[in-house]
């Protein structure tokens, strides 16, 4: 009898130790979660009030009326997130394999932008990117902008503040994944005479999946729900599905239409993620967490 | 093209990628010295030190600043207390449904700021709650926990459980081998936890947005200045903010450094070996989008 009631005082022990931590997140987020789907099903107005009347028309009218906003965010977040890739890739391969003792003061200088408000780095590229300033006049002059055209408000703006603001996210994860390997893999594959671009393509980014994925997923996800840069960067017509969901719940009061919002961009997210998982090949990818 | 070209190649590439993440933070620091002309901060027009005497001139951008440090300190005393004892159940115990609590943990990590900041504002709204500096508290523990999880239990994981196990073998109960074995051994993982967690707070614009009512933060200050133009003053705190950053960095390393020679003059085992690292956490998305 004691024995069993031991083991029960034993087994519950590391629920008391998880216990605060897990009813905060359940409290504060999976149930506003749950909350939003129920409020997404609301009808009637700010000034009367919203009532339960599982108004499915919400999703349609979400979707019909920002079905541009969603393909525009889901658009830029990837283009952003490649351009990403393709600076972080050559320089996690540096700091990987080629900084020697420079790569703890690099690795510092990649998170640096961290210690800076995030708010404040996208205004100061506002002034970089502004209509009288140095950027947009050398532009001007090679004549990759028309003489009165603009770089601020356009969408190479928008993405170029986001490409800007989540690029320490890809490349800590690729350096993460390209310093876990094995250089003898590398070894191995010239000595069987791949030779090293071979070498490059069937040992260094099959091995680096995991830091892709990872790096892809912490650039995507902020990126499709962010609305700082198209609302500093941008005009109106830049404006992200995030921009909306702010606009709804914060100006409009119309709060049906920015929890369903939000619970498609949600689920597009989801979606996305496993597709992107899909291609990228599951096993794949156990096996590198594993 | 041989190695040495292809070399030169990936070091230039990667220069110029860390110029790239360099520029903003650049201006920033430069701006804080402009000679500017009305409200707005936008053209260079000499140097000046006349912000850097009055940093704290504006009573509202100081009341924003402090607000955010005190939201910063309570939620990340918070957050690192909840999230430590969270990692250690995960790291320690064997038991069913811990792939489940695991994945319940990731979740916050893998969803869109917007999201979570609207889906709380749902909830308050739905209970009533007015919206101020509690609400905002409550959504900055919620999303730094999975941070401090994911820092600390990296910690725990490389941890010998033998020295726990050999703590109490010699009689030391529960609790002292926590304070006394334990927690000395994960400190730098949980101090990593409490920077990144106290970062990612003062730096939250998207969550605190819904959560503010009409409570200020440093972040939500500079997006409300950016229509009549941002105050130099703000790039002064700024450029405040990061050298303090950087200095702390500096001590920590300087601390790391000394501790290991101190540890390996005593005969210390592994230490010996290890290099002092700045303290590089986890990236954060949430420290922007």
């Amino acid at each position: 009898m004691s024995a069993i009631s031991l083991r029960w005082r034993r087994s519950l022990l590391p629920w008391w130790f998880m216990a605060p931590a897990l009813i905060w997140l359940i409290v504060f987020f999976a149930v506003p979660l749950f909350n939003q789907l129920n409020v997404s099903l609301m009808s009637g107005n700010a000034d009367a009030g919203y009532h339960s009347t599982w108004a499915f028309h919400t999703y349609w009218d979400a979707i019909r009326t920002y079905h541009v906003q969603f393909l525009r965010s889901l658009e830029y977040a990837a283009i952003a997130t490649v351009i990403d890739l393709i600076i972080a890739f050559p320089l996690a391969y540096f700091l990987a394999f080629r900084a020697g003792r420079w790569r703890n003061f690099l690795l510092l200088l990649v998170i640096m932008p961290f210690f800076v408000s995030y708010v404040l780095r996208t205004v100061a590229w506002q002034l970089i990117l502004n209509d009288n300033g140095w950027v947009a006049d050398r532009l001007r002059d090679i004549g990759l902008v028309s003489q009165h055209g603009r770089l601020l408000a356009t969408s190479t703006a928008v993405i170029t503040g986001i490409a800007y603001n989540f690029l320490p996210f890809m490349v800590l994860p690729l350096y993460v994944s390209l310093e876990r390997m094995d250089r003898r893999l590398l070894e191995a594959a010239t000595d069987l005479y791949a030779s090293r671009v071979t070498a490059f393509r069937k040992v260094t980014v099959p091995l680096a999946i995991p830091g892709i994925f990872a790096g892809s997923l912490l650039c995507f996800i902020p990126a499709c729900g962010d609305y700082v840069n198209a609302a500093l960067l941008g005009t109106s017509r830049q404006y992200m599905i995030g921009n909306v969901v702010q606009s709804k719940y914060l100006d409009v009061l119309d709060y049906p239409t920015a929890a369903a919002l939000s619970f498609i961009l949600m689920l597009l997210i989801l979606v996305g993620i496993a597709l992107y998982g899909r291609v990228l090949g599951s096993r794949n990818l156990m096996e590198a967490a594993a | 093209m041989n190695a040495r070209v292809r070399t030169w190649m990936l070091g230039i590439w990667s220069t110029a990628a860390i110029l790239y993440l360099f520029i903003p933070i650049f201006i920033v620091v430069l701006f804080s010295f402009n000679d500017n002309r009305g409200r707005f901060n936008f053209t260079w027009n000499g140097f000046t030190l006349r912000h850097w005497a009055h940093p704290f001139r504006d009573p509202d951008l100081v009341t924003a600043l402090r607000n955010s440090i005190e939201i910063g300190l309570l939620s990340t005393a918070v957050a690192v207390t909840l999230g430590t004892f969270l990692a250690m159940a995960l790291v320690r115990y064997r038991f069913r449904g811990r792939g489940a609590i695991d994945l319940f943990v990731f979740l916050p990590m893998a969803t869109p700021e917007v999201v979570m900041g609207a889906a709380l504002l749902a909830l308050f709204l739905v209970f009533n709650v007015s919206t101020g500096f509690v609400t905002i508290l409550i959504a900055h523990v919620m999303f730094c926990l999975s941070y401090v999880v994911v820092t600390v239990r990296a910690r725990l994981e490389g941890m010998d459980p033998h020295i726990e196990e050999a703590a109490r073998d010699l009689g030391a109960g529960e609790m002292t081998t926590f304070w006394k074995v334990t927690l000395p051994m994960i400190a730098p993982g949980v101090a990593a936890a409490g920077v990144l967690a106290f970062a990612l707070s003062v730096d939250d614009y998207v969550i605190t947005s819904f959560n503010a009512g009409q409570t200020q933060t440093f972040p939500l200050f500079i997006f409300g200045a950016t229509r009549q133009g941002v105050p130099a003053e703000v790039n002064v705190l700024a450029t405040m903010l990061l050298i303090a950053v950087l200095l702390l960095m500096g001590l920590n390393v300087l601390l790391q450094r000394r501790l290991s020679r101190r540890d390996a003059s005593g005969g210390g085992a592994e230490a010996v070996e290890e290099e002092p690292r700045p303290m590089v956490v986890t990236p954060a998305p949430s420290a922007a989008g």
